[in-house]
């Protein structure tokens, strides 16, 4: 009982991780039909930025817990500068155009942020391990979890709580609906898609920097770490459905589940579990779990 | 998605060059020795691996071209032939690797390619060096199927297999666990992680053949995420945590692994520890069994070599050189060893002759080629266990390994040996 105890809490954990980083792809999808490939390059800003910006605070001999106020800073100014940078800089331009070539132009993105994170803070690793165990830890089923971890579930849940309050309760919401379901149709009645997008790409980038950021305190930050999540974050959106919020939730659960399941009882095929997921959805619903099939348009 | 060669290492090439040839008497035609280094450049392995050896190779150049290194190499060049170095980002994998070899090879003619830390392009690239006939020493890959599994005439290895890495982590831990009932591994799912795994799994079932194997866990290479995986190793509750992780993934792993407790339940050995040693420094958990595949770093014999290397390392970068840097050390002077028993001007065939079966200097200590009819590197092993002093973390119970102990015998593979004889070594 204990085993699958930890089964659970390992794949809640590692869900939540996903997700925060998933709705931001599926969001920018969602809205702009745009397959973000620079996704990962957010990410990894979010981290790169997190780590410096808790190394000066910790070594200008702040109080510690202010390092977390410093992830969420992190997030913040990478995604009101690089969003707004990239979206109003070169993807405006872009609309319009087939979804290939937007996908070739964020290819282009990724690779060009990925040799401005070596110019900027080089090839050496980056630690801020701090706020990791600034929290301590609590004992469940025997094992040993930082607080931290339980924090990036709270985090999670608030992303997506927030994201659902927001498109079904506000103004702003229902507008970024009114743009997801038909933007010429949203256009003609006024609606400012424009902004729409803008305020899109920009959240988008916040959230995959917000990932970033947040895992920063577990890992070495090093050049190439926004290669792998890519790759993950577009098997949760696939298995979801590309532009649906519901399905980021959902597929990140399934992945994280599998996931854990596969490490604890059979790891041996962990890497291949995630996949395997993925082609049996892809075989039973090609749009993923929560993409209604579109009417073919002639 | 070749990768150009970077302005800064362009002008650090020319530099070298024109260095190596400013050292040459007017009007003498030594023809120069253009060695292709590959490393890694970008991504998880440059800071901890890639780096440090491309510093190692930059340094070492510089002195050989200046005839400034201690004894027996302080005359210049390679038999008076100056060096001049291309370097290759070896980040992006074994088909990109493969492109490069052939680019180098090729297209830039160089004489010889030194490079690979990643076993996964050891072995990718090792049947193309056979295939162009081009000399190729590798200089930190481990795994031990490259010649296990295969014979070449072009390629070489000048540092010891994964099987003395893993025979004497088995060794060291049994010696400091007589106890061990259960074990577990974290290696990453690859040649150099499942060949090290397997090794140490059997090399300790084979002296103590009732021990348990709680969980092998083979996350993906650059996964960065081990939360499941260190639940996995806790649930076991194992004596010992076997993980033969390097870049990023070991630091990562520490970081997650230390606030679980897994330090603290289990002795956990690092079998490639030694290049996390300064850059985590004392939140690697005193009591961590590290390894440096070798007597490097932390490790090194105090001879003149190692001062020189330890001092001009330290002087040029500010950092302490680590086991790469070793590694590549190790490939350079047995290069230039068997360039000069060749003798001035001998062709390629003659410096594999050479190199073939030879024993050279190194800051490590005697290197000898004596595996693989002669194309297999050996070399004695140490490990030791963390102790932080004074917020510095240092090794105490330090214990070395003789070559003959840890290496299989030549014509015998891994796995082989390790299930005969490893009892008989004990």
């Amino acid at each position: 009982m204990g085993h699958v105890l930890a089964v659970v809490i390992d794949g809640i954990i590692y869900s939540s991780w996903l997700f925060i980083i998933a709705v931001g792809l599926t969001l920018i999808y969602g809205v702009m039909k745009i397959l973000n490939l620079a996704h990962g390059s957010f990410y990894a800003l979010g981290a790169y930025a997190a780590a410096s910006l808790v190394g000066r605070w910790l070594s200008a001999g702040r109080a510690p817990f202010g390092s977390y106020a410093m992830l969420i800073l992190a997030a913040i100014l990478v995604g009101l500068v690089v969003g707004p940078l990239i979206e109003r800089g070169l993807l405006r331009f872009m609309y319009g155009k087939d979804e290939i070539v937007l996908v070739l132009v964020t290819y282009a993105v990724f690779l060009i942020l990925e040799d401005a994170i070596k110019l900027v803070w080089g090839v050496d690793a980056y630690f801020v391990s701090e706020p990791y165990g600034l929290l301590g830890s609590l004992s469940i089923a025997g094992l040993t979890y930082p607080v931290y971890s339980a924090a990036l579930v709270v985090v999670s849940l608030l992303v997506g709580a927030a994201f659902a309050l927001a498109l079904k309760r506000t103004r702003q919401g229902k507008l970024l609906t009114a743009v997801i379901q038909d933007r010429e149709i949203s256009a003609a009645m006024g609606i400012d898609v424009r902004r729409v997008y803008l305020v899109t790409f920009t959240l988008g980038t916040m959230l995959a920097a917000t990932g970033g950021a947040l895992t920063a305190p577990t890992v070495s930050v090093v050049p190439g770490m926004g290669v792998e999540v890519i790759v993950l974050a577009f098997a949760v959106v696939v298995i979801g459905g590309l532009g649906s919020f519901a399905g980021a939730a959902l597929g990140s659960l399934i992945v994280g589940m599998v996931r854990s399941a596969a490490v604890h009882y059979l790891p041996a095929v962990e890497l291949f579990s995630v996949y395997a997921v993925m082609a049996v959805v892809l075989i039973a619903r090609p749009k993923g779990l929560f993409r209604a099939l579109e009417a073919r348009k002639i | 998605m070749a990768r150009p060669i970077p302005l800064f290492e362009g002008l650090a090439i020319l530099a070298i060059a024109s260095a190596a040839g400013a050292q040459q008497p007017a009007g003498a035609e030594v023809k120069p020795v253009k060695i292709g280094i590959v490393t890694f450049l970008s991504g998880a392995a440059a800071g901890p691996f890639g780096v440090p050896a491309r510093n190692g190779a930059e340094l070492l150049v510089e002195a050989i071209n200046a005839g400034s290194l201690p004894p027996p190499y302080a005359t210049k060049g390679f038999g008076g032939a100056p060096l001049s170095l291309a370097f290759i980002d070896e980040a992006g994998g074994t088909t990109k690797q493969v492109s490069e070899y052939r680019d180098l090879v090729q297209r830039q003619n160089v004489d010889v390619v030194v490079g690979y830390i990643s076993s996964g392009d050891c072995l990718a690239v090792a049947p193309v060096a056979e295939e162009l006939k081009k000399l190729t020493v590798l200089f930190d890959c481990g795994s031990p199927r490259i010649f296990e599994d295969a014979s070449y005439q072009y390629v070489f290895r000048t540092d010891a297999h994964a099987a003395m890495d893993s025979v004497g982590a088995a060794l060291y831990v049994t010696e400091l666990k007589p106890g061990l009932k259960k074990i577990a591994g974290i290696n990453q799912n690859y040649a150099w992680g499942q060949d090290s795994w397997n090794d140490f799994e059997s090399a300790i079932k084979a002296l103590k053949p009732a021990v348990e194997t709680t969980t092998s866990q083979m996350p993906k290479l650059l996964s960065g995420q081990y939360g499941a995986e260190i639940s996995a190793l806790l649930s076991g509750d194992p004596d010992v945590v076997h993980s033969s992780f390097w870049d990023g993934d070991l630091e990562a792993f520490v970081l997650q692994a230390a606030p679980r407790g897994v330090f603290a339940k289990s002795t956990v050995i690092l079998t490639a520890g030694e290049t996390a040693m300064a850059r985590l420094g004392a939140q690697i958990p005193d009591g961590t069994v590290i390894g440096a595949r070798g007597p490097h770093g932390v490790y090194a014999p105090d001879n003149q070599l190692n001062r020189w290397l330890r001092k001009a390392f330290f002087d040029r970068y500010g950092v302490a050189a680590t086991y790469p840097a070793y590694h590549m050390a190790q490939a350079l002077l047995g290069l230039k060893t068997a360039y000069e028993k060749a003798g001035s001007g001998a062709g390629q065939e003659k410096v594999i002759a050479a190199l073939e079966g030879s024993s050279f200097e190194t800051p490590s200590g005697t290197i000898r080629m004596a595996l693989a009819k002669g194309h297999q590197a050996i070399e004695e092993t140490v490990y030791g266990t963390t102790k932080t002093v004074k917020g510095q973390v240092t090794v105490v119970n330090v214990k070395r390994y003789p070559a003959e102990v840890v290496n299989p015998p030549e014509g015998m593979k891994t796995q082989d040996w390790i299930k005969a004889s490893l009892k008989r070594t004990k």
